[in-house]
């Protein structure tokens, strides 16, 4: 049984359709990035499989629970005074975020070893509107992290990030897919910075136009 | 010292402190979210929805809570709701209403009772109207407060943080701006008659704005806002007292000194 399955998904805006009959299936362990010119609907694709848009019609089947599924965004943080630290920010991903300011030994244990794994433990006390780009995008994948996902959805993460941050980001996502066996589906931009990653390319242009492997893309592509 | 002892010693001015410090404490814990949502003149609004209810009340010589309380309530959610769904800037939605409440609060109040003690001592705050009945609603709304802060002080926090991330993690991110909403509607009523309509705001914004610019965290911007709120309303009400002030006007000269000897030493702190 396939992670998650999309069948004859159609999802539109107030004037237009953003996609149109998408068939998918993706399965456990799977890097996947969906690619696309701007207005190609990977954007909508994401936002309408974590719950932030819906469909008009089709069927979206995640066979995890929805607590397993991780989102991160492109985060723009417009006030840069916002008092909150990076922990406060990252153990907001905890799955039992509901109550009280105290957390359980599990998460405060994971909470240690996502810090670790990404090498920001000195960041921990620092303010969120101090850090730099690159640092703010570890604690969000550590904020990602923390409730220890099956399936990591992201959307355009590294937009506005530079090239050195974003490869860094990339090395990132490539050892959680491959040590953590973490599934992984991320709309982005980036096709020739993932050439060494070679994830599956789903090309969208509000329908599918190729699904298949990176190498195989790059010859469709010519 | 003697005359602080004395004063203390009457019933009306211990009604007073009490019940303000328990609206402070309340004030204090929404003002942290309000402002970092950018709601921060909600309490205004509210302040003058809940005048023209206060004046519908008395024309019509009902309780005042019984009416102002639901017509704020639903003012502070409709403001909420209208202000996200039509896109609009929530400091314009507010402004709308509040000159609209206002304006018919003051034509209520022109053709009945005329702008008498009652109207002046909502416009403006008096604590010689605060009745055992207030101290009670005050310290419930604390408790209630307290109660929403420390169940769902995490997801609170990450409503006014990331409001996308937490719809994407499945939060009933309206049931929160809900209870924020139905907070702020009560800590605007109850708090009216302490500082008056015209300046209730200011006990949702000073503390918040104060204790934002001295802290990295969440949880200190929370703990500082408090502290302040209480602090500032017991020298306020004091030197009100003593300088024959309104109580209100009182409370927010203290809030304005300590304001500017905030950013005097934030700036400071950076030469």
């Amino acid at each position: 049984m396939s992670l998650l399955e999309i069948k004859k998904l159609n999802v539109s805006y107030s004037n237009h359709y953003a996609l149109e009959d998408i068939d998918l299936k993706i399965d456990e362990g799977e890097y996947v990035c969906l690619v696309g010119e701007n207005g190609s609907g990977k954007s909508t694709l994401v936002k309408t499989i974590v719950g932030l848009k819906k469909q008009d019609s089709g069927t979206i089947n995640l066979n995890i629970e929805l607590g397993k599924v991780s989102y991160l965004a492109q985060f723009n943080l417009k006030d840069l005074n916002f008092p909150a630290t990076a922990k406060e920010i990252i153990m907001t991903g905890t799955q039992k975020h509901g109550k009280l300011p105290f957390y359980s030994k599990k998460d405060k244990e994971v909470y240690k070893r996502v810090i670790e794994q990404l090498h920001i433990e000195d960041l921990q006390n620092r303010r969120i509107g101090d850090l730099s780009g690159g640092q703010k995008q570890r604690v969000l994948i550590a904020r990602a992290l923390i409730s220890e996902p099956e399936l990591l959805i992201l959307d355009e993460p590294t937009a506005g990030l530079d090239y050195n941050i974003t490869q860094e980001f990339y090395k990132i996502l490539k050892q959680l897919n491959k040590e953590n066996k973490l599934t992984i589906i991320m709309a982005t931009h980036d096709i020739e910075e993932l050439a060494n990653d070679k994830p599956r390319i789903v090309y969208l242009s509000k329908k599918v136009v190729y699904d298949g492997n990176y190498d195989g893309w790059k010859g469709y592509e010519k | 010292m003697n005359e602080i002892m004395s004063i203390l010693s009457y019933t009306f001015f211990q009604r007073a402190l009490l019940c303000g410090i328990a609206i402070s404490f309340s004030a204090a814990l929404i003002g942290v979210i309000l402002t970092l949502k950018n709601y921060s003149m909600i309490g205004h609004g509210l302040g003058e929805v809940g005048f023209a209810a206060i004046a519908l009340a008395l024309a019509l010589n009902l309780p005042t809570y019984a009416v102002s309380i639901p017509i704020v309530i639903i003012a502070a959610i409709a403001i909420m709701i209208i202000s996200q769904k039509k896109g609009e800037g929530a400091d314009l939605i507010i402004a709308l209403v509040a000159s609209g409440a206002l304006a018919l609060g003051v034509i209520i109040t022109a053709f009945t009772s005329g702008f008498g003690t009652d109207a002046y001592n909502y416009m403006f705050g008096s604590i010689l109207t605060i009745g055992s009945a207030d101290v009670i609603l005050s310290i419930a709304l604390t408790v209630i407060s307290v109660g929403t802060y420390a169940f769902f002080y995490n997801r609170l926090f990450l409503v006014t943080f990331d409001e996308s991330y937490a719809k994407a993690r499945g939060i009933r991110v309206t049931l929160y701006q809900f209870l924020i909403a139905l907070i702020t509607a009560l800590v605007v009523v109850i708090g009216m008659r302490m500082m008056g309509t015209l300046l209730i705001s200011s006990l949702i914004i000073f503390p918040a704005i104060i204790a934002k610019r001295h802290t990295n965290s969440f949880k200190g911007m929370v703990f500082t806002s408090v502290f302040v709120s209480i602090a500032c309303f017991i020298i306020g009400m004091f030197s009100a007292y003593f300088l024959n002030l309104p109580t209100g006007a009182g409370i927010v000269l203290i809030y304005m000194i300590l304001s500017a000897l905030s950013l005097a030493t934030t700036k400071l702190l950076k030469l």
